[in-house]
């Protein structure tokens, strides 16, 4: 209540009125709100696509879309996922989160900030009107690779230039983490009491730095390649196809960790709070992170085991992509210890947090049967593989993005969230992602190769449960959307603190906390 | 309340077990990786099958810890809070015992990863090559190479027939081989990515446009064995499935022998130096059309708008300039971006050499002289085309 007043009364500390509050903001909580609810759009502007995906594949046969446009949704729909949701959502909850977690009032570098968010919704607008190019929007997969990319008609240029441009946001975000996290902690908070959090965010924006240019040069070289008559990719010109799938992948695996580490943040802050009980092995959790954050530089390759490496680089890509799971075990391994003689309650976010470690688990099996080349040879390439990444990225990433929603909800909008309508929400999710995703393991091993249409039979019925649970998964999203904006517009008021288990700075600010988070710094003992 | 966490949970592990039963009952529902019918593929279904469970043992053990956790230390059983919050000893425990696990993973696929490594001494070597959409098999020891095409028919696609029983697994000829020899199957591509995969084989290899990849298999049991391309290669990736026949060697001898001498009937038949009627061609235009065009330009040569031009005078093809341009110095093109029927001579290098930077490949290899002067025939002849051009295969080939 003080706050409120406060605001009235120093007009200058308060948010500006009307859209140039949103569009000349540099605060980190508005920047914050509109990444997360752009990503949140654009979760279902690729869920949508998602949907024709699975409707043209719930029977054998072409019903609904013709094959070239098929092709162009599985595209589209992994690069607005992947750039459009997954990855904003998490630039958003660091925009929120990790100035009050260091006890800092804003971000380090809030111009920027401002203009890495405004960059995107011109970033996703290239990529989704290049649907409407000339020949088609680009259909030869995310991962892009020539030379089939460069048969894309007039949508080509508007591909790349998108990808440019969402680079260009994600550095820039990337640079404001570490410039925050590295200058702005509260006196007392060396880097070995930080959230873990902050932490894993701290190693996600390196990963940023370092991979992302390596991919806006891969694709600068496609574009060469197209318009300027280079070579790159081209044998007959003395270049090698191949040499793009080995940028994309070193560019490819970190990302895919960029999509991950983040979400063990979440919930080595959530699992503690509802296990009443500090996190278990902190600092091996720090060194655990940081080794994930190594290896992923050094076993890209598994990507590409059928491409014809030699022998010896075989072995190193399945030794290395082996090793990882030893860190992510220990991770596996703390978050279970941490709740082992707990006293825990089971609200929504915790709810979304142990489906985390379970279904993250599960995909870590299939991940470590993937890493076994012989037997990739297999799994490259079919259903078996999608339903691994979708594991990494919906049970994992978004599942664990929801349990960060309504985890820090009543923290940000000041009310909590309605608890009955959430758990609902969590059990439609959970139900229809296994069922949506679990049947793809069985098809994928039977032979169903990835990125087709159409199918053989004996693949029918697998299927078809598969877009049934994409259904129920879809929509079930709507009530998520629900939830937020009854709890935006009000709800029970929630205290400071929110959970009883909660510990850290940002719960020790009132909810919603003061729209410069820290004015003065706290001491952190 | 967590009671009836469990509850529920039981209720979908119940429904779940269900499914899964009623799953394995169905001979129609497959669940597993192929066995296969080499020992590549078997040791590859027990490396398979090893991990599996290995994961399986890990999982119970873990998750088990997870949920006993989860039912007795709970806030509402009136559970306590420890505060215990780090142990080096199990830290050094739950790092070591995962290594030594992933060690006993390791060695024996290291051993079957050398294994298929090793292409020496091979008995027959076969090239594979990877077209959009179609691949062409030559085999590099016998004079013998052809091309081998989806052959379900598009109504069964368009669903206006029922599906066949190997609805999108079957081919027009297939790769025929020989049991028991070491066949070296060398991979590449003409124009994008591809990969060539049967699941009873073990293995899948990328076919790569100027690269050539090698492998080498032992089928053990005589049989028809099915696959499809594993690498997105464009619209049709999904119609372009791999079909092995392999036969006992006796068999495969009398293949090598027919295959010869159907060739030289083929030859005899395709007599470049015949004149052919205007019916003849017409016919066998018609059927290279549909077999090998319609994918892009459509079977009644509509095309698609901005991607594949249509082959019927007066029809309109916008589309981004690069691809306009050859179009219009051959002669195809009329002004508001009209189609006309530009000169045969054209046509027929259009046919022979393609549009380099585009989707339309070159067909000098693919075709005969006969099948391209009837393809043209029938193009510059069909949908309202009324060229009145009749093509000879002569033509074609002092065309070459």
């Amino acid at each position: 209540m003080s706050t409120a007043t406060h605001v009235h009364e120093e007009h200058h500390h308060g948010p500006a009125p009307g859209l140039s509050r949103w569009l000349f903001t540099t605060n980190h909580k508005d920047i914050g709100t509109m990444y997360l609810l752009f990503s949140l759009l654009m979760f279902f502007v690729g869920g949508a696509m998602a949907l024709i995906i699975r409707a043209e594949l719930f029977q054998p046969g072409l019903q609904i879309v013709d094959p070239h446009f098929f092709n162009q949704m599985t595209t589209v729909h992994a690069l607005v996922m992947v750039f459009g949701a997954v990855m904003p959502a998490f630039v958003g909850l660091a925009n929120w989160q990790i100035p009050m977690m260091v006890g800092a009032p804003d971000m380090a570098l809030p111009r920027m900030n401002n203009w890495s968010f405004w960059i995107l919704p011109f970033a996703a607008s290239l990529l989704i009107i290049s649907l409407f190019a000339e020949g088609g929007g680009p259909a030869a997969g995310w991962t892009m690779y020539p030379p089939l990319v460069l048969q894309t008609g007039a949508a080509f240029p508007y591909l790349i230039f998108s990808v440019h441009l969402l680079g260009m946001s994600s550095i820039m975000g990337a640079i404001n983490v570490i410039a925050t996290i590295l200058n702005m902690r509260a006196p007392g908070m060396n880097l070995m009491k930080m959230p873990l959090f902050v932490w894993t965010w701290l190693i996600t924006a390196y990963l940023l730095i370092a991979v992302m240019p390596v991919l806006a040069g891969g694709v600068t070289m496609l574009l060469t390649d197209k318009y300027f008559g280079t070579s790159f990719f081209n044998a007959a010109g003395g270049g090698d196809p191949v040499m793009f799938q080995h940028i994309f992948w070193f560019f490819g695996h970190p990302e895919v960790y960029i999509m991950i580490l983040p979400a063990f943040g979440v919930i080595s802050q959530i699992i503690p709070t509802f296990s009443r009980k500090p996190l278990f092995g902190y600092s091996s959790m720090v060194y655990a992170t940081g080794s994930i954050a190594f290896l992923s530089f050094i076993v890209w390759a598994h990507h590409m085991f059928t491409v014809g490496m030699p022998l010896a680089g075989e072995l190193f890509f399945m030794y290395s992509t082996m090793l990882i799971a030893v860190p992510t075990g220990v991770k596996v391994f703390n978050w279970i210890s941490t709740m082992w003689k707990g006293s825990m309650t089971f609200e929504t976010p915790m709810l979304f947090a142990i489906a985390f470690v379970i279904l993250f688990t599960i995909c870590g099996f299939s991940g470590l049967m993937l890493a076994i080349a012989p037997a990739d040879f297999q799994y490259h390439d079919t259903y078996f593989v999608v339903a691994h990444f979708h594991y990494v990225l919906v049970p994992g990433a978004v599942f664990s993005l929801m349990a960060a929603a309504y985890y820090w909800l009543p923290k940000w909008t000041g009310h909590m969230y309605d608890e009955k309508l959430g758990k609902i929400h969590f059990w439609l999710s959970v139900i229809g992602v296994n069922v949506l995703f679990f049947p793809q393991h069985f098809v994928g091993l039977a032979g169903m190769p990835r990125r087709i249409p159409d199918y053989a039979l004996q693949f029918a019925e697998f299927n078809m449960i598969s877009s049934l649970g994409a259904f129920l998964f879809g929509f079930s999203q709507l009530l998520f959307v629900y939830i937020i904006f009854k709890a935006i517009r009000g709800g029970q008021q929630a205290t400071d603190q929110v959970w009883e288990g909660a510990e850290g700075l940002e719960w020790t600010l009132s909810s919603p906390p003061p729209y410069h988070s820290f004015e003065t710094a706290p001491e952190v003992k | 309340m967590l009671v009836n966490f469990f509850v529920r949970l039981r209720s979908v592990i119940t429904i779940s077990a269900l499914l899964l039963w009623s799953a394995c009952a169905s001979a129609a529902y497959e669940l597993n990786m192929p066995v296969g019918v080499t020992d590549t593929s078997r040791s590859v279904y027990d490396l398979h099958m090893l991990i599996f469970w290995i994961c399986v043992l890990i999982g119970l053990v873990v998750f088990g810890v997870m949920f006993y956790s989860m039912y007795h230390h709970r806030k509402s059983k009136g559970a306590v809070a420890a505060q215990f919050h780090e142990s080096t000893t199990v830290e050094i425990i739950w790092t070591v015992v995962p290594m030594l696990i992933l060690i006993g993973m390791a060695i024996p696929a290291t051993q079957v990863l050398i294994a298929m490594e090793d292409t020496s001494e091979p008995d027959i070597t076969v090239k594979v090559t990877g077209y959009q959409w179609k691949w062409g098999y030559e085999y590099l020891d016998e004079d013998i190479q052809f091309f081998s095409s989806l052959s379900t028919p598009r109504e069964q696609i368009a669903n206006a027939e029922t599906k066949g029983e190997h609805y999108l697994l079957e081919v027009d000829n297939p790769l025929v081989l020989p049991v028991g020899k070491k066949i070296r199957i060398l991979t590449t591509a003409a124009d994008v990515l591809h990969a060539w995969w049967v699941p009873a084989l073990g293995w899948k290899r990328d076919a790569i446009p100027g690269f050539i990849n090698d492998s080498w298999t032992v089928i053990k049991e005589p049989g028809t064995y099915r696959g499809q391309c594993a690498e997105l290669c464009g619209k049709d990736h999904g119609f372009m499935p791999v079909v092995i026949e392999a036969k006992s060697e006796e068999d495969y001898q009398q293949w090598l022998a027919d295959m010869k001498g159907e060739a030289a009937q083929v030859a005899a038949a395709e007599a470049v130096d015949r004149e052919w009627t205007q019916e003849e061609l017409m016919s066998k235009g018609q059927e290279v059309h549909d077999g090998v065009c319609a994918s892009c330009h459509q079977a009644g040569g509509t095309g698609v708008p901005g991607a594949f031009p249509p082959l019927v005078a007066g029809q309109v093809f916008n589309a981004p300039e690069p691809m306009l341009q050859p179009l219009r110095e051959m002669g195809f093109l009329g002004p508001d971006n009209t189609i006309v029927m530009g000169p045969v001579e054209q046509h027929t290098q259009i046919v022979l050499k393609g549009i380099p930077g585009s989707a339309m490949q070159a067909y000098a290899e693919q075709l005969s002289d006969a099948e391209i002067a009837a393809v043209i025939t029938y193009q510059r002849n069909s949908w309202g085309n009324d060229t009145g051009d009749v093509v000879q295969p002569s033509t074609i080939k002092s065309a070459r």
